[in-house]
């Protein structure tokens, strides 16, 4: 408790002036709806959020009480950190990404209205700044090199923002048979001064965001190095933290080694499988929905929310801590998955696994894994093999007809190997499967 | 004495010799000099002379593209600079850093590069989103896609490298981390499958020490081997390799026929 409150002392003044600046936001979008939009009311509304920012909140903040900085309701603390931890805490993660992606697209409309964005934006950062006060998620948030991904987070919130706002707005011209915005355009200037100074000032601005982001943030330095001291827990850099979450599904070969490979050149691939023409060199999204929502499901829900889970909820034993849980390096807890093989033969048909005799030659060991394996094996062939064929001539149909055998056959397969994640996700957190294929004698479990 | 009006002093200097000497154009005032700037001069010659309004609004490319060059730059200088003070061995590799920290004038370089690299991964993904987005891929931009995956990779593989140099507990437990996955390469690591594949008379040829996180690390664990090369690695041949593709990256917008835009 004493050390909770002089966290709180000690972070006080940084959301004293955290909170200014959450007022100097809204203030300027309050002048802007007025001045150049005209909507007085909706610039005294956000005035007057502003004005709760910088008459209520910050004041409270630099107080110098430790007990009136404001801070997250306990029940809100609770609530997240129940939901968010342990196994439950990545099926629930995991499906809240996802359902949360499939409602922004399906309510794409509504999300890029300027007032909930804005409204969004600043519910964001209020749950940041009430948050800082809770030393555990500080510790997380706070954590030098962490703190880029939290500017990730909102980036890419932004920039999701922006490419929809923009899409939405061409597909509605494209319905009243307009071209996209783009194409307004389409009158050309010369690069000097329109370019030339659009450059000089970001550059200029970028090295004023370093300085102060370099004069304010210490880079880390931790002790000497140690072959003997294994840090827990130990985490990979964190762009490569997607890759370590798949470790707890698959073995490295297929987390470290072929999965990697298959998103490089699965990305290398895309120009050469979307044959749609429509949407090049325009935002837009209702014509190109396929290839749209495969790469925001691979981007955003695979890759992007797989790093944030890895960064700020994994902790000590690579267990799920909730985001204001203490990660306490004892936390175990139980594992107890099983192979497909052992479902079977154990479990179903109340058999010990086939076993071959010690000093069976290597031909009889590999028919005693084969039987054992049969029904992984099978599978997994029918995944990857049969799989594309019953696509071609179903749904994908028109598919495989414009893109030809080879093309399709990648496509599919590249969609497959995409997909095999959350399918292993789905299948651990339901049936507690370890592996599908077991065949540690030769290092292939999948 | 005759009474002539007094030149201002930007036109004194811009008429000097040596003023001409550097730069071969006039003051790029009027249109004509506005082109001919864009003609004449080497850094600015990578951008057209003329450009699609759309082309170079903010609101469509983000300026990622750019940004990401830019940073690429600050960490080449910024990096230059803290070469003069990093020594990559086991005896001086983290106290150097110290001292950088404890006692060098200009005490945020070490920050800088840092934060740099960060800023880099995360623009270069969203200058890939934006590309992903605006379809900018399709024809005729397929190969300037390839080229920037190989481009985000060399990234990424800057920044891991990067990471290792401190040769702190973070550096080496991180790129423990990262690069045990090595061990299980299919047929090339010693605990990957199918590995065994390669024995020769009851002996196998891929073991911990000569399987491909041997050859990442140059020891069967990160130590000083480790630390050379990812120094090699991180401050010349990626450096260089990104570099090259680069100007290809650059060039390859300009003869795909300029930045996208609704045809
Ligand atoms: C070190 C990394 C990279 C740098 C410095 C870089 C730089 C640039 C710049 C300055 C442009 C001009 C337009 C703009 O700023 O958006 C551009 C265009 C482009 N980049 Fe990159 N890029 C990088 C990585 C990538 C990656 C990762 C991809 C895709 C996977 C990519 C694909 C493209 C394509 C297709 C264009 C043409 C876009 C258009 O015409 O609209 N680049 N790049």
């Amino acid at each position: 408790m004493h050390s909770e409150l002089k966290h709180i002392t000690a972070v006080a003044p940084f959301l004293g002036s955290f909170y200014v600046v959450l007022f100097l936001l809204n203030a300027v979008m309050a002048y802007y709806l007025w001045h150049y939009r005209h909507k007085t009311a909706a610039a005294i509304f956000w005035m007057l959020i502003g004005g709760v920012y910088i008459c209520v909140l910050s004041p409270l903040a630099l107080s110098g009480h430790a007990s009136m900085v404001p801070s997250m309701p306990e029940f809100i603390r609770n609530a997240a950190d129940r939901a968010l931890q342990g196994t439950m805490g990545a099926v629930v993660y995991s499906s809240a990404s996802f359902l949360g992606l499939t409602f922004l697209y399906l309510g794409r409309r509504f999300f890029v209205k300027w007032w909930v964005a804005w409204s969004g934006l600043n519910l964001a950062l209020l749950a940041l700044g009430l948050s800082m006060t809770n030393q555990n998620f500080y510790s997380i948030a706070a954590k030098p090199d962490n703190v880029p991904i939290v500017g990730l987070v909102f980036l890419l919130g932004f920039f999701t923002w922006l490419g929809t706002a923009k899409a939405v707005e061409n597909d509605d011209r494209a319905e009243r048979g307009l071209p996209p915005t783009e194409k307004d355009d389409d009158e050309k200037v010369l690069v000097w001064p329109d370019l030339v100074y659009t450059e000089l000032i970001c550059m200029i601005v970028l090295t004023a965001v370093l300085l102060v982001w370099g004069i304010g943030l210490k880079a880390p330095l931790e002790e000497p190095a140690s072959r003997v001291k294994t840090p827990n827990p130990s985490k990979a850099p964190w762009y490569f933290l997607g890759l370590q979450e798949m470790l707890v599904y698959y073995d490295p070969w297929m987390a470290g080694v072929v999965l990697p490979s298959v998103v490089v050149l699965g990305l290398m691939a895309i120009p050469y499988l979307d044959f749609n023409p429509r949407g090049n060199g325009y935002y837009t999204i209702s014509q190109r929905q396929f290839s749209y929502l495969t790469f925001q499901f691979g981007f955003l829900v695979l890759w992007v929310t797989l790093i944030v889970l890895g960064t700020f909820l994994r902790g000590p034993n690579w267990n799920i801590f909730g985001p204001y849980e203490y990660w306490d390096p004892h936390k175990v807890e139980a594992l107890n998955n099983v192979n497909l093989s052992q479902m079977f033969w154990e479990n179903l048909l109340h058999r010990p696994l086939p076993k071959a005799p010690t000093g069976a030659s290597g031909g009889a060991m590999a028919l005693v894994i084969l039987e054992r394996e049969w029904l992984g094996i099978a599978l997994t062939l029918g995944y990857l093999v049969l799989l594309p064929p019953i696509m071609a001539t179903t749904v994908f149909r028109r598919f495989f007809v414009k893109m030809g055998f080879i093309r399709f056959m990648l496509m599919s397969n590249l969609m497959l190997m995409m997909m095999s994640l959350p399918i292993k996700m789905v299948l651990r957190w339901t049936f507690n499967l370890k592996y599908i294929i077991a065949i540690p004698e030769f290092f292939l479990n999948l | 004495m005759p009474t002539t009006e007094k030149e201002p002093l930007g036109e004194i200097i811009r008429e000097s010799q040596l003023w001409k000497s550097v730069f071969r154009h006039p003051a790029p005032i009027d249109r004509r000099n506005r082109v001919v700037v864009m003609l004449t001069n080497f850094f600015l010659h990578l951008h057209p002379v003329s450009i699609k309004k759309q082309g170079i609004a903010l609101s469509y490319t983000w300026c990622m593209g750019g940004v990401t060059f830019f940073l690429f730059l600050v960490e080449t200088i910024t990096g230059v600079l803290l070469m003069f003070y990093y020594r990559p061995t086991l005896e001086w590799a983290y106290n150097d850093i110290l001292a950088l920290r404890d006692a060098t004038s200009l005490g945020i370089l070490r920050e800088l590069h840092r934060w740099g690299a960060h800023a880099m991964v995360i623009t270069v993904w969203l200058h890939m989103y934006r590309v992903f987005l605006t379809g900018s891929y399709k024809p005729p931009r397929e190969f300037n896609w390839v080229v920037g995956v190989v481009l985000l990779l060399l990234t990424l593989l800057l920044s891991f490298t990067g990471y290792l140099l401190p040769w702190d507990q973070l550096a080496i437990w991180a790129i423990t981390v990262g690069s045990n996955m090595a061990r299980a390469t299919p047929f090339l690591g010693h605990e990957g499958p199918g590995h065994q594949l390669f024995s020769v008379a009851g002996i196998e040829m891929i073991t911990s020490g000569s399987d491909a996180r041997f050859g990442l690390l140059g020891a069967r664990f990160v130590g000083e081997e480790t630390l050379n090369r990812f120094y090699v690695l991180h401050c010349i041949a990626i450096p260089l390799a990104a570099a090259f593709l680069l100007a290809i990256h650059f060039w390859r917008v300009r003869k795909d026929g300029g930045i996208s835009g609704p045809l």
